[in-house]
């Protein structure tokens, strides 16, 4: 199988985000009042050859564990859609 | 005193600790290449600072898995002096030789500047030469530098006495105002527990000669090579 897995990695609550700052103060300054807060986080796609599901979850999860995200300061979550090759 | 300088692929801040020790200091340097394995008997392994890999994903992140780092955290765990400074002290968090993570400047700038840091450890091979509670003069040139730990890690840092450094004012008071990336407790630098690890987001090697604005820094280099640490590299 082939799949296609959608990684999505945020800074933690506790973690200041002046990127996320920045942004909410654009949209505010271009009229958009009803923006409360804004945090910006990364999103990485990745395809990649499946055995089955519950493997190729398996190994995305120890990529993101391992490289994609830095557990001090970021979370992640994913989806895996997965087609016959 | 031997120092090796570790060059990853946009490492720039190399020729600039060659420099301050070659020139200035007197001692020996041996530059290290991200793929060797080879600490080829160095003393102490400086992380310069710069670009490595991009900084591409995070500071740091990708650094932490090239040949040489095998080596140099080999080396840290039996007791090596190992110095990283900027971006060496992201690839030392990244590679989990040191707690903490460094994150974007609080202030959305990229901060180039002179600060002030005050010592809070001489027992260290790295400020040995320093008095207690001394300021030192050495600049900043980084967009992540705000130093982050949770709050557990945090206490145990305090409580270790793992802080090496602080930015404070010209005075030494440690007060918001003179944090200038946001780090947590203005926290400069960090040891590991053992206290051979160092990493740094301010360039002492940028504050060796009077032509550069300040000799503070020297007294870091001054203070390693005086140092009777020695680990065999493997």
């Amino acid at each position: 199988m082939s799949g296609l897995a959608r990684v999505i990695v945020t800074l933690k609550a506790v973690v200041n985000d002046p990127q996320g700052l920045t942004v909410e103060h654009g949209l505010r300054s271009l009229g958009f009042d009803e923006i409360g807060q804004v945090r910006v986080g990364k999103y990485i796609e990745m395809r990649l050859d499946a055995a089955d599901e519950v493997s190729a979850r398996a190994r995305v999860e120890e990529m993101c564990t391992k490289l994609l995200a830095n557990h001090v300061i970021e979370d992640f979550r994913f989806d895996l859609e997965l087609s016959p090759a | 005193m031997k120092f090796g300088i570790v060059v990853f692929p946009g490492t720039w801040s190399d020729r600039d600790c060659a420099w301050i020790v070659e020139r200035v200091l007197g001692a020996q340097t041996e530059y290290l290449w991200h793929k060797d394995r080879d600490l080829k008997g160095c003393d102490c392994v400086v992380l310069p600072g710069g670009f490595s890999y991009g900084d591409h994903l995070r500071p740091g992140a990708v650094a932490r898995f090239s040949p040489v780092m095998e080596a140099v955290i080999e080396f840290a765990q039996r007791g090596g002096l190992v110095w990283g400074i900027c971006n060496g002290f992201q690839v030392l968090c990244e590679s989990g030789l040191l707690p903490g993570a460094l994150t974007r400047n609080s202030v959305t700038q990229f901060r180039c500047e002179w600060t002030n840091l005050v010592v809070e450890r001489t027992d260290l091979a790295f400020t040995a030469k320093a008095k207690a509670q001394q300021v030192l003069r050495i600049p900043i040139s980084h967009n992540d530098g705000s130093y982050f730990a949770d709050a557990a890690t945090l206490s145990h840092l305090e409580r270790n006495g793992q802080v090496a450094l602080r930015y404070c004012t010209a005075e030494g008071l440690v007060v918001p105002s003179a944090n200038p990336n946001g780090s947590v407790h203005n926290i400069a630098g960090i040891v590991n527990e053992a206290g051979n690890v160092l990493g740094m987001m301010p360039h002492p090697e940028r504050a060796g000669e009077q032509e550069l604005g300040g000799v503070d820094g020297l007294l870091m280099f001054q203070s390693v090579a005086a140092a009777s640490i020695k680990v065999l590299t493997a």
